[in-house]
């Protein structure tokens, strides 16, 4: 598996707290045994509405198509464990995500597809929502090692401000370990070990 | 030391490179729709599953609960099934079917079966795992690459939580249940209030309850953000698992008791964070929004955006539109079009008692679709030898095959339009009942009969009063 330091890509700004995974894909959408075809209905039902009410969503605006980097606010990916949720946002095209705070299961999912998912500080993040929405060919940089997220657009100055994600999910994406299977594995001795020491998979045997 | 450090030090199998820990899970549950991928990508990887004595499934989130012969109509919903069937089959897995007479909702027949014990790892590729978390076990809901980790190496990489304590205290009111100190905390922490904890639940409230009751607070633990919450064993644990089927038995459950015990947190066990909820204050809790968060008691109006700031106003703006309920009214006396008695937070034979205890002897409101949807069959069975059935069909509510249903509608049970329902399942997003417009209201049991019955919302005590 690759290493993956650094994400670089238009960006895609999506508004709100506690956007849901019911809402990234609904569930009549996980009525299969894969994972394919999945972007297409990514926000189906918010796309629906914003369209009913005159509006555009983000996904379907044509300045924000092959965006990379999609820029959320708090607790982005709450609500149900359904990988489909990353999965389609990463076929669709996202490749990492930046925002206030995500759930920890989302957050955990996307990892494990090499989709990092960074926080930075909120007035950072909704300036960073700001710039993507008035130059939507502006591009973001984000870099694992060094922490930073740099947003250029055109030929003006960037901008650069500090993101952060937990050290390990930072080493595992770094090194390319985020798909964490192969070091399960590495040392089968070590969990028939800790298996052996649980009373309860020894039916309690006495003494 | 806390439960949570006990039983987290007892699975740890070691420090990976990456700085996660290797956790063993002692309880693999797997279901219909997020294992399907995971054993492709076995396949794909030519690895197999390490522990299928440590591995059950069941088929619960696309089930019909009216007709169940196979094929199913929906042919889409009987390929998931037969997917399952053949994974399991070529894995040695044990797979409780719709003709086991022990199919049900995954974390109601866990509980049930005596297969969820104490000090155990337990995962699912489900985010109400934590409901399991009620016998005093580490409960994770993961994700279909951890499925496919954990059906591998029957072990999870994952990072230790921060434990926060909540303690309820007090004593609840008649007609106040465990439903409305869970929604309570949510609405008292917040939606993201517990990213980063496990949530362990104590306090004179909690130490009363019945398992039934622990297992529907520790099923929204995740609707508050924490990923796992947990009660620390002791009589009533035991006493429920006493005899269950997959229990220890005989000299053996003995042993394991005394274990169990032990695992409890110690009394001068250090917590991260404790909140202290006043249990006798707990109102009939009613959401009015689009997150479990949003909630009032039913004496309460529905809030005014003027009390939020910013953002959270801008969030209550769009949720009340979107509910189309106005600030300031209150919100009992809303009208509600179906009514949902079901799922893995409020589908156990106790939550059926509690909800026909309301509708014995009275009748749906005219217009009200009712459906009573027990989490397994199980408790379907069970509530049949009570007679429940036809208390609740007298009243004209449908009693419908156990699964999750309406609670996300995955299956043909679902809302159509606008409609407004009154639900005692665990989330209000926008669309989780199958209709992208649909509003859901959740509540305990016992409110959602009312509903039923009153066409509205409205507060049960005063129908339990009628009954004294
Ligand atoms: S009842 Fe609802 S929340 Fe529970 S497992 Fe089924 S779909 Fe998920």
């Amino acid at each position: 598996m690759s290493a993956i330091t650094t994400v670089s890509g238009r960006m895609l700004p999506l508004a709100g707290p506690n956007i849901d995974t019911d809402r990234i894909i609904p569930a009549r959408f996980l009525r299969t045994v894969s994972f394919e075809g999945l972007e297409a209905h990514v926000f189906e039902d918010d796309r629906a509405a914003a369209k009913t009410a005159g509006d555009e969503h983000p996904f379907d605006a044509a300045r924000f198509a092959g965006a990379a980097v999609l820029v959320v606010n708090a607790n982005f990916g709450c609500g149900s464990s359904r990988e489909h949720a990353p999965q389609a946002l990463y076929r669709w095209g996202i490749r990492a995500v930046v925002g206030e705070s995500f759930s920890e299961i989302f957050f955990g999912n996307a990892v494990m597809l090499g989709m990092p998912c960074v926080t930075a500080a909120p007035a950072d993040v909704r300036a960073l929502q700001d710039l993507a929405a008035a130059s939507p060919q502006a591009v973001a940089t984000i870099d694992l090692t060094r922490g930073i997220c740099d947003a250029r657009a055109g030929s003006a100055p960037s901008s650069s401000f500090a993101i952060s994600l937990p050290g390990t999910a930072r080493e595992a994406l770094t090194t390319g370990a985020w798909n964490a299977t192969a070091a399960l594995l590495s040392d089968q001795d070590a969990i028939d070990r800790v298996a052996e020491g649980l009373p309860y998979l020894s039916g309690f045997r006495a003494g | 030391m806390t439960l949570f450090e006990k039983v987290w030090n007892a699975h740890r199998v070691r420090v990976l490179p990456s700085g996660q820990t290797q956790l063993f899970v002692g309880l693999h549950l797997i279901h219909e729709v997020t294992s399907p991928q995971a054993f492709e990508m076995l396949r794909l990887h030519g690895l197999s599953v390490r522990r299928p004595d440590r591995t059950i499934a069941t088929v619960d989130h696309i089930v019909p609960t009216g007709r169940q012969a196979r094929p199913f109509g929906d042919t889409l919903a009987e390929a998931m099934l037969a997917a399952l069937e053949r994974n399991c089959a070529a894995s040695g897995i044990e797979l409780l079917g719709l003709d086991s007479g022990r199919q049900g909702i995954v974390h109601v027949i866990g509980p049930e079966l005596g297969l969820t014990q104490p000090g155990m790892t337990i995962a699912c590729g489900d985010s109400h795992t934590s409901t399991h978390g009620a016998f005093g076990a580490l409960a994770f809901g993961i994700g279909t690459s951890q499925v496919r980790d954990v059906l591998a190496s029957q072990t999870l990489a994952i990072e230790p939580l921060a434990v926060r304590r909540i303690e309820v205290t007090g004593t609840l009111a008649p007609g106040v249940y465990a439903k409305d100190v869970i929604l309570t905390i949510i609405r008292t922490l917040g939606v993201n209030g517990g990213v980063g904890y496990a949530y362990e639940y104590g306090g004179a409230v909690i130490d009363r309850m019945s398992m039934e009751e622990r297992m529907t607070v520790c099923n929204m633990s995740i609707e508050g953000g924490a990923r796992i919450g947990y009660v620390n064993p002791d009589d009533t644990t035991i006493a429920w698992l006493r005899g269950r089927e997959r229990a220890p038995q005989g000299a053996a459950f003995e042993r394991a008791a005394a274990w169990w015990r032990s695992l409890a947190s110690d009394p001068g066990a250090v917590y991260d964070d404790r909140v202290v909820i006043d249990g006798s204050a707990i109102e009939p809790t009613v959401t009015w929004g689009t997150h479990p968060g949003q909630s009032v008691g039913v004496g309460e109006p529905v809030p005014s955006p003027d009390h939020g700031r910013g953002e959270r106003a801008q969030e209550m703006t769009d949720a009340l539109s979107f509910m189309g309920l106005e600030p300031g009214r209150p919100i009992a006396g809303t009208r509600v079009d179906v009514a949902f008695i079901g799922s893995c937070t409020n589908g156990r034979l106790s939550d059926l008692r509690e909800a026909a205890m309301v509708a014995r002897g009275r009748h749906v409101a005219p217009g009200v679709r009712a459906l009573v949807v027990p989490g397994s069959q199980q408790v379907a069975a069970a509530a049949e030898g009570e007679g429940l059935h036809d208390v609740f069909r007298e009243a004209g509510f449908e009693w419908r095959g156990a699964g999750c249903s309406m609670c996300l509608a995955m299956n043909e049970d679902r809302l159509s339009g606008r409609e407004v329902c009154a639900s005692s399942s665990n989330r209000n997003f926008r669309g989780r009942q199958g209709s992208p417009t649909g509003r859901t209201l959740l509540m305990s049991p016992a409110m959602v009969a009312a509903a039923a019955v009153a066409g509205e919302v409205t507060d049960v005590r005063r129908l339990l009063e009628a009954r004294a």
